[in-house]
């Protein structure tokens, strides 16, 4: 009936760990962390575009999936920060030393 | 202090989420019940595409629906691409650091080593295309990904690239196509009907055009915003 009936233990690890990572990223209160979560989802999607016999797709899917899409979020979560915290990239070096406090802070507060 | 990277507030099983819940659910059950009673014998679109397949001038299925049997497609999504950068750079200007930082010898070896091999590899990818699993867009992607690595290392060139220089490169691929497609017009009567015999050839310098702007998007994409040097004489904030 269908053409890929054989459902191999990889296929269903791999099924149910792409479903709990989609649910813990969904659900996550830290976005920073919801960002590390989508990557993975990516690569993980990529390997299941290839156990459906999709090279073409997980060659596009792991590289602007995880790839590109990842590092956009990221980048935003960073402006979004910086336009919070009403900080216009004045200097480069006040940056930093603001984001390593923000780091130190995040560590504290768990 | 506040944490912006946290949400506010705790999301709970609210009714509203219940009632996606549910939707999402009864969504599924029907699209696994659409798949299961699918037919897979009758109607195979793959018989087709390898009947023509000697007629697309390349050997990968693929890439042959993709640039020559449904090429108008891949078209309108290039065409999307540069609207995506019009967009961004419409929006706001690209916020690169007043000072420029110099990063760690590790980095500066890493992006040295990394950036000429990433370049090669989105070619032999786009080249690759034509046989095997490749083409334009995951030539683009990888290209694209050598650009966000010199982007990150905040090399101090990089934001005195002329916008001129950028927006050539943006519109090679859709001009390339474009052309290609009316070409085809006047020469062959029909929109994207490659000459008997050039479809090989043409397909490879479509792809190549647009793997090279594609790449260029998903950096320009990722800088967020138009070059220093970008309409400049427009209004000004």
């Amino acid at each position: 009936m269908m053409p890929y009936s054989i459902l191999t233990a990889f296929d269903i690890v791999l099924i149910s760990t792409l479903l709990w990572l989609a649910w813990k990223m969904l659900r996550s209160e830290d976005l920073f962390k919801a960002v590390v979560l989508f990557i993975s989802f990516g690569l993980l999607m990529a390997l299941a575009w290839v156990r459906m016999r999709a090279p073409d797709v997980a060659l596009a899917e792991a590289a602007i999936g995880a790839g590109l899409t990842g590092p956009l979020f990221l980048s935003a979560l960073r402006r979004m920060e910086r336009l919070h915290k009403d900080e216009r990239r004045v200097n480069i070096d006040e940056e930093r030393k603001s984001e390593t406090i923000f780091h130190t802070q995040q560590k504290e507060t768990p | 202090m506040r944490r912006y990277s946290t949400h506010n507030k705790r999301k709970r099983l609210n009714p509203v989420l219940l009632l996606v819940l549910l939707l999402t659910a009864s969504l599924t059950i029907l699209l696994g019940r659409a798949i299961l009673t699918t037919d897979y014998q009758t109607e195979r679109l793959g018989d087709d595409v390898a009947q023509f397949q000697k007629l697309s001038g390349v050997e990968s299925p693929v890439t042959a629906v993709l640039l020559n049997f449904r090429g108008y497609d891949t078209l309108l999504e290039v065409m999307v691409l540069l609207m995506a950068v019009v967009g961004v750079w419409s929006l706001t200007q690209a916020p690169f650091p007043g000072k420029p930082i110099e990063p760690g010898p590790v980095q500066l070896a890493v992006v040295r080593l990394l950036t000429p091999l990433m370049v090669l590899f989105a070619f032999y990818l786009v080249w690759k295309g034509s046989s095997l699993a490749g083409g334009a867009f995951q030539g683009g992607a990888v290209l694209g990904g050598a650009c966000v690595l010199m982007l990150v290392s905040e090399l101090p060139w990089i934001k005195n690239i002329p916008s001129r220089h950028l927006r050539i490169g943006l519109l090679a691929g859709p001009f390339v196509f474009l052309g290609t497609a009316i070409l085809c017009l006047i020469l062959e009567g029909t929109f994207l009907a490659y000459p008997q015999g050039w479809a090989g050839s043409l397909l490879l310098l479509i792809e190549t055009a647009c793997a090279v702007s594609i790449g260029l998007t998903l950096a320009c994409l990722f800088a967020g915003g138009r070059p220093k040097d970008d309409l400049s004489r427009g209004r000004k904030r």
